[in-house]
């Protein structure tokens, strides 16, 4: 239950940042610098929800929440942890060619389960790793440092051998059978990652690899938008934490009269006119409130309510218009559609507070939430993810104060890479 | 099944030359004999076996024949979900369901039964046939000549190779209809139109069925948001799907029942069911035909070779139907036979590439396409604009409770020129001809959005696209463009 909501936008805001920003201080290892994937017990870490904490670090930094000192000395931990863990092709080690495995044990930092070498939460843990870099620019010796391993462990990650011989970067690999044969079809949050990959000094992607990629994207008129499809909403943002996409365009949009920055305002305006349609009748949806995204999900179950048959799901893609749809809603994505959408996405986050104030404990958002399973009382994802927080932070600082826009925009290999993918004009 | 071929049928002595000789008595081949019969041409047709080929016999007719069945047994019990009462006791009768399917196979072979054909005037030949030369061939040791001749023997079920299935036994297409009991659990080899078709049909018969698919979508071919939504509807029936998952071995074990081994990246399961279909691929029949002999020049995987006309490398000779198409339906053969007979009889200069082929999987909802997908669009260098109406927003289609779905109609960017559309809805089938005819007649957008459509109907969403293109056209979208009004933010 939160406390009163407050009044003035600013307020909330902070309020929102502060108890999201919390979580990378609550959940991270105090040796390794690794972030755990969630507040459950026993979570392993993330390497992508590590790369959301080291960009958010500088922002607690400027707001005031923890030191410079320790915002470096939290960082330099991370690097630190992942520029001398074990790389190799062996099952058990942290990654390989430079990439890291999805999940690490959150101690002893060697893989956990038998997950993938994962090049999209490698590429978002760059993210994070060079937004330190631009924001660590002190002369002092730990800051120097910060910069050194970034620059060390941006050169290493060998992206010409996550190809696997084809024109666009594979999903992951695995010891035990190579390359997964899952491949990016269609617009995604791998954005980020042909911007970096391009970039790369030792190891770049070709310049056809991010055309190889766009030459799959669905441009489509929706409910009479303009729109680059992808269903769930957080392939709409997730490149957009780190990159301004205002005013630049790659060959595609500009082909289209549009850029990515505007493409992600549709797709808020798509997600509000799909919940006003409400088409599968689920409690809740209206134009302001939606946010149905990949995530946590109240688990496979079949039930009979509302006088239709209901099929729910556990952890899943989500979106629009196509579906999944379950009735499930990620209010952090509400949150993080703040730069795009400020008004819809403000009075989503109100009107959602007001309505479901269960999902919103001391400001710090559930992951998902669905209110119906109306004999269950509804269903709340339990405890809370990293990346979830990660976002939220990051998007309302971008809303704020444009700050990690403003970093990357002064990363070289930000700059380099989107030229080498093609874009071109405002900030570039 | 008599009139596919009368018992006791004797040949009839060759008339020298025939204006026509076709080989093959399947949907390219009738279509091909009444033609040129109608024309005036002396014409005869050679089948090895039974007329009406895959489509009758083992192909559309009999599928869409259980897939009603099967629909009506999903409707019952869904029946709630229209304000009506879920009958009790529903008791799926595999028996009957089959017994009807023959029933119309039986009824429709009637309509190009050998008697038909007789009466006609066209000269049917049963046996085995292969060219004796570039202008006669041989069946049941009688020579026959001919001016111009048309192979049309069809394709078969590939032959699926995988380590102890052949012992195991399995069903393919041409075999699955001669069950008389519907399996406890049959695991379903390919995610394919007709392997999705069958699984979603035998679960609501009442099987257990897994169905496994080595790509990470069904309908690799098929916009990935058709092939979504269908997996969605075929997990809902009940069907277990296991997308990139390979079927490495299968043994039989003591108790009779086939345990399977599945391969998914790094993972490894083995399941046990009681039969497995298997609907990978079609391989043309090109075999015994003699093509060598008559300089027909052919592949064992594409077919008999043929150019735009249908002609082959025996300029005497054409092919038409499954043995020559990448399009194996029976539509496309009857349209290539047509064209085939123009060019062979006439001289016309038709060209196959110039025709509009529509196609349609017939799961539930039905998935139908027509003309360019995006992805060719982009390899020939096409600037492309898809406008998709959500099935959702259509008032029959939330009438009839058939929501799922859309109609995409892919446009030449800043033309009003279709080049393509998708339609997944419950009677796509239906709907994707109106596309069809507007590609064929190079009617745009514009048109059809003048075009009345009865209310209310499904296919009224082709009208919706139209509207929304011809909106689109008067208000150009731009970037950064905050005039476009949008949902209040002062609503609950």
């Amino acid at each position: 239950m939160p406390d009163a909501i407050a009044e003035s936008e600013e307020q909330l805001l902070e309020q929102l940042q502060k108890a999201a920003f919390d979580y990378f201080i609550e959940y991270v290892d105090v040796t390794t610098g690794l972030v755990a994937d969630t507040s459950r017990k026993g979570s392993p870490a993330s390497i992508a929800v590590v790369g959301f904490a080291l960009s958010c670090y500088p922002i607690g930094v400027e707001r005031g929440w923890i030191t410079r000192a320790d915002g470096a000395a939290q960082t330099l931990k991370a690097l630190r942890f992942f520029w001398n863990s074990p790389q190799s092709s062996k099952a058990d080690v942290t990654g390989y060619k430079g990439f890291y495995y999805h999940f690490l044990d959150m101690h002893s930092g060697r893989r956990a389960w038998q997950c993938e070498l994962s090049m999209i939460d490698t590429t978002l843990l760059l993210a994070g790793v060079l937004t330190a870099a631009a924001y660590f620019t002190a002369p002092t010796v730990e800051e120097s440092e910060i910069r050194a391993l970034a620059e060390a462990l941006y050169r290493r990650v060998d992206w010409q051998w996550a190809q696997n011989g084809h024109e666009t970067v594979a999903q992951g690999w695995k010891p035990e059978c190579g390359f997964l044969q899952s491949c990016w079809e269609g617009y995604s949050e791998a954005t980020i990652l042909y911007v970096l990959g391009s970039a790369s000094p030792n190891f770049p992607l070709p310049a056809n690899s991010f055309a190889g990629w766009t030459s799959t994207y669905q441009w489509e008129s929706i409910y009479g938008y303009d729109f680059l499809y992808a269903g769930p909403l957080f392939i709409h943002l997730f490149s957009h934490a780190w990159i301004d996409f205002r005013g630049i365009q790659d060959e595609f949009m500009r082909e289209k009269g549009c850029d990515y920055f505007e493409n992600s305002r549709r797709a808020v305006s798509i997600q509000r006119e799909y919940a006003a349609r409400n088409p599968l009748g689920f409690i809740g949806y209206g134009p302001n409130l939606w946010g149905i995204t990949a995530g946590d999900g109240p688990g496979n179950e079949e039930l009979r309510e509302s006088g239709r048959d209901r099929r729910f799901f556990g952890y899943t893609d989500r979106g629009v218009p196509f579906g999944r749809d379950d009735g499930t809603l990620a209010p952090w994505g509400m949150v993080a559609a703040l730069p795009f959408s400020p008004p819809s996405a403000l009075t989503a986050v109100r009107h959602m507070m007001e309505r479901f104030p269960d999902i919103c404990a001391g400001f710090r958002l559930s992951s998902s939430f669905n209110p119906n399973l109306v004999d269950q009382g509804g269903w709340i994802s339990d405890g809370y993810y990293g990346l979830d927080q990660g976002i939220v932070v990051m998007m309302i600082e971008n809303y704020r104060s444009g700050l990690i826009w403003k970093l990357m925009r002064s990363s070289p290999y930000i700059a380099s890479g989107l030229r080498r993918a093609g874009f071109a004009g405002g900030w570039l | 099944m008599a009139s596919a071929r009368p018992p006791g049928w004797r040949n009839p002595d060759p008339a020298h030359p025939y204006d026509l000789l076709i080989l093959g008595g399947g949907p390219a081949g009738l279509a091909a004999a009444e033609n040129a019969i109608d024309c005036g041409a002396k014409v005869a047709l050679i089948e090895r076996d039974l007329l009406g080929g895959v489509s009758l016999l083992t192909g559309s007719v009999p599928s869409k024949s259980i897939i009603r069945t099967s629909r009506l047994y999903a409707n019952m019990r869904d029946a709630e979900n229209f304000g009506a009462i879920v009958p009790t006791g529903i008791q799926e009768n595999f028996a009957a369901t089959m017994e009807r399917m023959r029933r119309l196979r039986a009824r429709i072979s009637t309509y190009h039964s050998a008697d038909r054909l007789k009466i006609a005037g066209v000269d049917l030949y049963f046996g085995a046939a292969r060219f004796a030369g570039p202008d006669s061939i041989i069946v049941e040791g009688a020579i026959i000549c001919f001016r111009k001749a048309l192979v049309a023997t069809g394709a078969r079920t590939m032959a699926t190779v995988i380590p102890g299935l052949e012992e195991a036994g399995y069903f393919t297409s041409e075999d699955v209809f001669d069950l008389t009991e519907c399996p406890r659990r049959l695991l379903v080899i390919g995610g394919g139109p007709l392997g999705c078709e069958l699984a979603q049909a035998f679960c609501r018969l009442g099987s257990h069925v897994v169905i496994a698919q080595n790509e990470a979508k069904f309908l690799p071919r098929e916009e990935r948001d058709a092939a979504q939504i269908l997996s969605e509807s075929l997990a809902r029936d009940g069907v277990e799907i296991h997308l990139n998952t390979t079927v490495v071995a299968v043994k039989t074990a003591t108790t009779g029942e086939k345990l399977v081994d599945l391969v998914s990246d790094d993972i490894k399961s083995t399941i046990a069911v009681d039969d497995i279909l298997t609907g990978v691929g079609r391989t043309p029949n090109v075999e015994g035909l003699g093509l060598d002999e008559a300089g027909v020049a052919c592949d064992r995987v594409t077919g008999i070779r043929v150019d735009d006309f249908l002609r082959t490398t025996n300029p005497r000779i054409y092919a038409a139907g499954d043995v020559c198409l990448e399009h194996k339906f029976t539509h496309a053969a009857e349209a290539s036979a047509r064209l085939a007979v123009a060019n062979a009889l006439f001289g016309e200069e038709r060209k196959w590439s110039a025709l509009t082929i529509p196609w349609c999987t017939y799961t539930d909802p039905e998935i139908a396409h027509v003309g360019l997908y995006v992805s060719e669009a982009k390899d020939r260098s096409i600037p492309i604009k898809t406008v998709t109406v959500l099935m959702h927003d259509t008032d029959r289609a939330m009438i009839d409770g058939q929501e799922e779905g859309f109609v995409k109609i892919h446009l030449r960017e800043g033309i009003d020129e279709i080049l393509g559309a998708t339609i997944v809805a419950a009677h796509a089938g239906e709907m994707i001809n109106e596309i069809t005819l507007a590609i064929d007649a190079h009617i745009g957008l514009s048109v059809l959005a003048t075009v009345i459509h009865a209310y209310p109907t499904q296919a009224s969403a082709i009208k919706r696209v139209a509207d929304a293109f011809a909106k689109s056209r008067l208000t150009p979208p731009r970037a950064h463009d905050i005039s476009r009004p949008e949902w209040p933010t002062d609503l609950g």
